[in-house]
């Protein structure tokens, strides 16, 4: 049997960020070589280094900042609304045999449909502005969040609530010492689920009821013929993603989910 | 303060095989319940160590999670100090067979968690530290359960529970899943506990050396439904040697017998 502690001396081993940094230049290798060699016009399929060149300039004109801002403040704005409301049904869904009885079907019912949906709906209540959009990615996030804390409420241990009723815990407390801390590494992963979810419905959402934002620009700028800001456009969005997951992962390891790391 | 009645408690399961067994076919007659216990009575005094003995499945945890306050008799009733048991208090506390102590919540917090209501602060901190102090477990006050072994994590448990100065203190198999000398030093830990509070204490155990090393009284648990067989005061004092008290071997081989092993060990 070969040991695990056999030192390899391949340089990905010692840098994998290397690794990371080649995958990309091999995909921008890629793209630049089907952007010259597909036939197609620049306007049609842009190559790497004009929509470089085109994102520079968005960057340094502003706009990109500005839609960017306007893209980011609406996510929050829902993804936040999402929370405080889905967290709470959860939990009582989580808790309470009869309520769950109740409404468990109707959200089951409502979860499949798909944000973008509710789009003619969204328009029709809000109008155009920031609230059609905040309200799909609210409701993006709302059902993913509900469902994941339900289902990590009922898993929680049931020694840990003869606990609570043993200490005569208050039901404040058996919220706040129990079911919170007890829910929390798994609320994380839902949390970075459902801002995954929320960021691409944030993009749709803004193709149709405003005009400003990610989306908007991507639309905009297709409606002007201008692939290069669409994909420059595009590039900012997956970065930010990436981000925004990466911020969720640093979430993840805070010390009061510490124990469930450990343990598993 | 501690004195128990089981007053002729019976309690029986809903049989939820049903379905399975109509799957089945199968033509043995269906029982709507499944009993478990069947009429104990027991008076428990104030004071006492009581090791509770019986094979696995036979019911003895279902009697003690009734005594808890955590299940309902199906018939019959628990009065502790002259009041009904209808729900969990921390007059009666239970030390749970393994996790019971909450995973999120460093040595000190599980240990304040009876003290939490206490006002004054630095009484309320001194208390924790003594506990701490009695079980050993200085210096693992800021240690999570799972960064301890297994019979640090008892003995915080042991610990959480005699914080609340119970006058029950209700214990479900407290040495199983722990190595030979981690039972002997826990149980040793468990008898000078009960020395040193002197509060009546029920323990659990299907290990015949335990109830017969511990226990004030020792009450025999066996059979579907299960029925109190054997309940008997052992006078001896503790700590007892097997070697010097002939009685203790007696009565082992006669449990042994008992249950239906014979005595060869």
């Amino acid at each position: 049997m070969h040991s695990n502690n056999q030192k390899t001396h391949k340089w990905w081993d010692r840098w994998p960020f290397l690794l990371t940094v080649l995958a990309f230049a091999m995909l921008l290798l890629a793209w630049d070589l089907l952007a010259r060699f597909s036939g197609w016009s620049a306007q049609v399929f842009p190559g790497p280094i004009p929509v470089f060149i085109s994102l520079g300039e968005l960057i340094t004109n502003g706009t990109l900042l500005k839609h960017t801002v306007a893209s980011l403040f609406r996510i929050t704005v829902g993804f936040y609304l999402a929370v405080l409301l889905g967290l709470p049904l959860g939990i009582l869904l989580g808790r309470h045999k009869t309520f769950n009885a109740l409404c468990n079907p109707i959200i089951q019912f409502l979860r499949p449909i798909s944000p973008i949906a509710w789009i003619p709906l969204a328009m029709l209540w809000f109008g155009i502005g920031d609230q059609p959009a905040i309200f799909l990615i609210f409701l993006s996030s709302f059902f993913p969040l509900v469902v994941s804390t339900t289902i990590s409420v009922n898993s929680i241990n049931p020694v840990f609530f003869q606990v609570a009723a043993n200490f005569n815990f208050t039901r404040l407390e058996t919220i706040t010492k129990i079911i919170i801390p007890a829910i929390t590494p798994a609320t994380i992963t839902a949390f970075r689920i459902s801002l995954s979810i929320a960021w691409l419905v944030v993009v749709a959402a803004e193709m149709i009821a405003v005009r400003s934002g990610l989306g908007y620009l991507i639309l905009d700028s297709r409606n002007a013929l201008q692939m290069d800001y669409v994909m420059a456009g595009m590039i900012v969005i997956g970065f930010i993603g990436l981000l925004l997951d990466f911020i969720m992962r640093r979430m993840g390891r805070i010390e009061s989910t510490s124990w469930y790391r450990l343990e598993i | 303060m501690g004195h128990i009645i089981i007053n002729s408690v019976s309690k029986e399961y809903r049989n939820r095989r049903k379905e399975i067994r109509k799957k089945n076919n199968c033509e043995t007659p269906y029982k709507s319940t499944i009993p478990v216990l069947d009429n104990i009575n027991l008076e428990i005094n104030d004071g006492e160590m009581v090791c509770i003995l019986g094979p696995s499945g036979c019911g003895k945890s279902t009697l003690l999670r009734i005594i808890a306050g955590f299940e309902q008799a199906s018939s019959g009733s628990i009065i502790i100090d002259g009041a009904c048991v209808e729900q969990p208090s921390s007059n009666n506390i239970f030390v749970f067979q393994d996790n019971g102590l909450l995973p999120w919540m460093t040595v000190w917090e599980n240990v304040e968690l009876g003290l939490r209501n206490m006002k004054d602060a630095r009484s309320r901190a001194e208390k924790v530290a003594e506990q701490i102090e009695i079980v050993e477990l200085e210096g693992f006050e800021y240690h999570y359960p799972h960064q301890l072994s297994g019979g640090m994590q008892r003995r915080t448990e042991l610990a959480r529970a005699l914080a609340v100065n119970p006058n029950v203190t209700i214990m479900d198999e407290p040495f199983s899943g722990l190595d030979f000398m981690t039972h002997m030093k826990m149980r040793e830990e468990v008898v000078n506990m009960h020395n040193f509070t002197g509060k009546t204490t029920l323990v659990v155990t299907h290990d015949i050396d335990d109830a017969l090393i511990m226990g004030d009284r020792i009450v025999v648990m066996d059979g579907r439904p299960a029925t109190v067989q054997l309940n008997l005061q052992l006078d001896f004092p503790r700590p007892r040697d097997f070697q010097k008290i002939p009685e203790l071997n007696k009565l082992r081989k006669q449990i042994f017998l008992m249950q239906g092993v014979s005595y060869a060990v």
